[in-house]
């Protein structure tokens, strides 16, 4: 089982005197994992580790059980799409792809085949023959991304790989990390873009200063951060009745009718109490209600909770 | 070798070759190694219109002489030193300071393999260039002599002497390649060792004999068939030493390069991608 797992044992990279991070324990199982934080709060510096490219100062890693200091087995199954949007000079897309797989040590006829599905995946099949220095933005983030997926690996680390991409091109990569991810496969991204990390992580990471904040589901972080109040939207016919029983709970810490007159948004300490009342004055009033939804389990609400305005991500 | 790594070997030989010398930027090093060419060629030509005017040129033992000089203060002090300098540091220093060293460092190939395909990438490059550049020269250097200079060549020692040159240009690519290969993998300005290197090897002729033997132009100079004359007053300061026989030089230059090769090997193994940030 631990084969199919990237762990992190108690590890710690400085840079001189300066923390990238410290004493960090983490087991990541397949899936879409977002790691979320400011900037200089490790994210970057986590996924070096986990490519190979910097050894811990401290500390044990293992990459579906390679460590990474056998960088030849550790390339074979992991694929890095670095923040550095630098290339070898005076190739094109195709060349670029085609001389990273030669590389690799694959025939002619697999690199030719490889670089061809790479291309069409990332959708830069008819750009492949133009130099990469004259790409846009976006196309230098998707043909980045075509090097990294070529050689299929099993670990697939992307440092901002939303970075550049309009919308379309945006919705189109997310779609991959999914399909990769439903394919049992790690997929380890490093996104600010809070919302659409949100709807695409299995499981997030937040750091800060160096540190793990938090990890796991989204759901089960925001619920472990018992200092701040949950907030509930409640979608019901006769919002002005709820609030009046709600106020009568010392748990219920505030109860707003939404504007639209047609709900309730509450923040409570005790969310299961909550979920009790509710369910009593239903029975005993017939109150119709549409919907009940959590409205601060996502990942940016958790963000602020748990590292606050203090950075930028 | 098997067929994985001999794939992955001339991947890399050809990506290098794609990326940094069929570029716009490796332009000096051409001329560094083709400018003698292109001065030869213009002794003949100016020889033979001397010549054409009814005037007496030089023989074929001023020519001899005079390529004795070109060949150790241009190419091994100056054409090939600063060749390779650019050529062999840039293999590794170039892509840390471009940020794309990391491309090759996430495949799994192994490093010391990396080290060879760069090094045999710079090499082949260093080899056509100087090694052609020598011959090239050479050969033109007399052609003003007409039949004397092809007597020379042809049935003479000039063939001999020749070949001789290009080995000895080709062993100062291996081993001035190699030192630059490792000062660009573990020095952020290569130029200062380039520096103390150049000092090192233009201070040989006065040095004592034992140091004299701790430095690649020594060996290079023991090679070389005809030895150049040191002009006075420079004649006095310099000292006498046995040269290096044959036997000692060409295998003791080729050890020398593989063990600072396989030094960079192992170093390259443990080596993480900082850019500086």
């Amino acid at each position: 089982m631990t084969n199919r797992l990237i762990t992190f044992g108690e590890v710690s990279r400085f840079y001189g005197e300066v923390l990238g991070i410290n004493r960090v324990n983490l087991t990541i199982p397949p899936g879409i994992t977002s790691l979320v934080g400011p900037n200089g709060s490790g994210k970057t510096t986590l996924m070096n580790l986990m490519t190979g490219l910097i050894r811990p100062t401290r500390g044990d890693i293992r990459v579906l059980g390679v460590p990474p200091d056998r960088p030849e087995e550790l390339g074979r199954i992991v694929g890095y799409c670095a923040q550095f949007d630098n290339f070898p000079k005076g190739l094109t897309g195709y060349q670029f792809v085609h001389s990273f797989l030669r590389v690799r040590g694959m025939s002619d006829a697999e690199c030719a085949e490889r670089t061809r599905i790479a291309l069409e995946t990332v959708n830069m099949t008819d750009a492949a023959q133009r130099p990469v220095g004259a790409y846009s933005k976006g196309m230098r983030q998707r043909i980045k991304l075509a090097q990294a997926i070529a050689h299929d690996p099993q670990v697939v680390v992307l440092d901002e790989p939303l970075n550049g991409l309009d919308p379309m091109a945006r919705a189109e990569t997310i779609a991959l990390f999914q399909q990769w991810g439903a394919k049992n496969r790690h997929v380890i991204v490093s996104s600010h873009i809070l919302h659409e990390v949100d709807r695409i992580s299995d499981q997030v990471i937040l750091l800060s200063h160096g540190y793990v904040v938090a990890e796991g589901q989204i759901q089960g972080v925001r619920s472990e951060v018992k200092d701040q109040p949950m907030q509930i939207l409640i979608r019901c016919d006769r919002p002005n009745a709820l609030a009046a029983r709600l106020f009568q709970q010392d748990h219920v810490v505030e109860a707003k009718i939404h504007p639209d007159g047609k709900g309730i948004l509450l923040r409570t300490t005790d969310a299961d109490r909550f979920y009790l009342l509710l369910n009593r004055v239903v029975l005993e009033t017939g109150l119709e209600v549409e919907s009940v939804a959590p409205a601060d389990d996502d990942v940016n609400s958790v963000y602020q909770y748990l590292i606050g305005e203090g950075g930028t991500v | 070798m098997n067929r994985v790594w001999m794939r992955q070997l001339t991947g890399v030989i050809a990506l290098e070759w794609k990326k940094t010398f069929l570029s716009r930027r490796g332009w000096w090093v051409y001329l560094l190694a083709l400018g003698p060419v292109g001065l030869t060629l213009l002794h003949t030509l100016v020889m033979l219109r001397i010549q054409g005017s009814g005037r007496s040129g030089h023989g074929v033992p001023q020519d001899i002489q005079g390529f004795a000089g070109m060949f150790e203060l241009y190419y091994l002090r100056l054409g090939i030193f600063f060749g390779c300098l650019g050529i062999f540091s840039n293999l590794f220093r170039g892509e840390m300071l471009e940020k794309t060293l990391h491309y090759y460092f996430l495949t799994p190939m192994r490093r010391e393999l990396l080290v060879v395909g760069k090094y045999l990438s710079g090499l082949i490059v260093a080899l056509v260039l100087f090694v052609a550049s020598t011959g090239l020269s050479f050969w033109l250097l007399g052609r003003h002599q007409g039949a004397a200079w092809s007597e020379f060549l042809q049935h003479g020692p000039g063939r001999s002497q020749m070949l001789w040159y290009m080995v000895v240009a080709a062993l100062a690519c291996v081993g001035y390649g190699a030192v630059f290969l490792v000062a660009g993998l573990f020095i952020r300005n290569p130029l200062i060792p380039a520096a103390v290197v150049m000092v090192w090897e233009n201070l040989n002729p006065f040095l004592p004999s034992l140091l004299k033997k701790f430095s690649v132009i020594f060996y290079l100079k023991s090679l070389c068939p005809v030895q150049m004359n040191v002009p006075p007053p420079l004649n006095v300061l310099v000292t006498d030493t046995d040269p290096a026989s044959a036997w000692i030089a060409v295998p003791g230059l080729l050890v020398v390069a593989m063990l600072v090769l396989a030094y960079a090997a192992v170093s390259a193994r443990r080596a993480e991608i900082s850019y500086g940030e």
